[in-house]
């Protein structure tokens, strides 16, 4: 199929952007949509120009480095899918496909379509953590028992891979359901009670720290999640604050 | 402190503000219904109101602080989340994943603001002048004169229409979102956010029909 691409150039950090039309011929349904970049960055070597410079890193949907903003939405038009797992059926013969870096304060552009999420990580490093003996007389997490429910919610919530997908679709660039993902990953188990007043307040503390914008429960981070991760996590965490700031 | 400036208190704030003015639409609503049904009620429900010092003096300054505590801590979010993204998507598909209602609240927010600033023109500005300007006398029998007359011009009906159902979507995604930001998720919270998806219809819609129904049926002299 023949696409007509339209997508955001920028030199670096401190340079203008701005959207540079590209037509690309021979591209096949089964690639994936970083495939067809590929192919689009052989042909701009091969012509002497830059490649287009974007993040990716296992192309299996684990890894959350893949990001983009494809036709207006975060990681493509498909659902539950990151877009290294994008399939280019998904697009017709003759389409324009406006590609854009995530656009929010808090992910500033390094260049072209990558953006920093360094700023998750610091989110993460705020209190994203149980501390564990590890001196030798370790405990194994499962001698401890937990319910089936409380189990899986968590392991619902650990399965965000952090890619950032939330903040690019939310009209307030609001990072509320990744810091709520992995608040609750810890807040359902029995491991991450001890530190979990602190947790909290430091996680959310850190993500205001960094620009992110307010919730406003329009639920589009929940739809565009390419992991699922439910608004329930938000809750979650709004009444785990709640009552770690009432305990002070 | 350090829930002063959080992002979440300010959650907090709005949807404890919003829940708190929903209440008060529970009793308006009330009170507005008596005006077509029993009006000898709504006159005495009016005077009582209007002259009870708990509801005049305590009451009435605490909804107009949550009023303006709604609007204000509205406005601060909009500008903090405007300012979250300060390079603008070249394309961006809002409608692919959130409900139109949910992305433009402050556009229904600002038009409720702009309609109250009419009915506080038209009632309680002129309930104010009548008690503590004119200082005349009680008079318990006037309410429902003074509501019905109001509803005389067609386009004052209209404009209070076209602001109920507003405030009918401004309700419909505020309502149920209030319960999300305060952390609510029990057995029952998908229950209470059905019932305020119904209340957020039913509720606008009676002020709608209280309105067309004076407009209608105006008092003949």
């Amino acid at each position: 199929m023949k696409l007509y691409l339209k997508i955001w150039r920028q030199k670096d950090a401190s340079a203008p952007g701005k959207i540079v039309d590209y037509t690309l011929d021979g591209v096949e349904g089964d690639m994936s949509f970083l495939e067809m970049l590929d192919i689009l960055n052989e042909d701009l070597i091969s012509k002497g120009e830059e490649p287009v410079e974007f993040d990716h890193d296992c192309r299996e949907g684990i890894c959350g480095t893949c990001s983009l903003q494809i036709n207006g939405e975060p990681h493509g038009p498909d659902r539950l899918v990151t877009t290294c797992q994008l399939h280019m059926r998904k697009f017709n013969d003759g389409d324009t496909i406006v590609i854009e870096p995530f656009r929010a304060k808090a992910f500033p552009v390094i260049k072209d379509l990558i953006v920093d999420r360094s700023a998750f990580d610091r989110i993460q490093q705020a209190g994203g953590y149980i501390s564990v003996n590890t001196s030798g007389n370790t405990i194994d997490a499962n001698t401890i028992p937990i319910n089936k429910y409380d189990a899986d919610e968590a392991m619902d919530a650990a399965t965000c891979i952090g890619c950032g997908a939330c903040v690019a679709a939310c009209k307030n660039a609001s990072a509320m359901l990744f810091t709520s993902a992995k608040v609750s990953q810890f807040a359902l188990l029995p491991q991450g009670q001890v530190e979990a007043t602190e947790r909290v307040q430091n996680m959310v503390r850190q993500m205001d720290l960094e620009g992110f914008g307010n919730c406003t429960n329009t639920g589009a981070c929940e739809v565009e999640c390419p992991k699922g991760i439910s608004l329930t996590n938000i809750a979650r965490m709004n009444r785990e604050y709640l009552a770690a700031t009432c305990k002070g | 402190m350090s829930l002063i400036k959080s992002s979440l208190a300010r959650k907090y704030v709005m949807a404890l503000s919003g829940l708190f003015l929903v209440t008060f639409l529970i009793l308006h609503v009330t009170i507005n219904l008596a005006s077509v049904f029993s009006p000898d009620f709504f006159n005495e429900a009016s005077h009582f109101m209007g002259y009870n010092p708990i509801v005049q003096f305590l009451m009435q300054p605490i909804l107009i602080a949550g009023v303006i505590i709604h609007f204000v801590m509205g406005f601060v979010l909009e500008i903090q989340n405007k300012k979250a993204r300060d390079v603008s998507y070249v394309k961006y598909k809002g409608s692919a994943n959130a409900p139109w209602v949910s992305r433009n609240m402050i556009y229904s927010g600002l038009v409720i603001l702009a309609f109250l600033a009419l009915h506080f023109y038209d009632f309680w500005v002129h309930e104010m002048a009548y008690k503590y300007v004119e200082a005349n006398p009680e008079d318990p029998t006037r309410y429902y004169h003074e509501t019905v007359e109001k509803f005389e011009p067609i386009w004052r009906t209209v404009l209070y229409v076209v602001s109920f159902v507003l405030l009918g979507l401004h309700l419909w995604h505020g309502f149920a979102s209030s319960f999300q930001s305060m952390g609510a998720n029990n057995k029952y919270t998908e229950g209470f956010k059905k019932f305020a998806k119904i209340f957020a219809v039913v509720v606008p819609l009676a002020f709608a029909f209280i309105a067309i129904y004076h407009h209608l049926n105006p008092i003949t002299h």
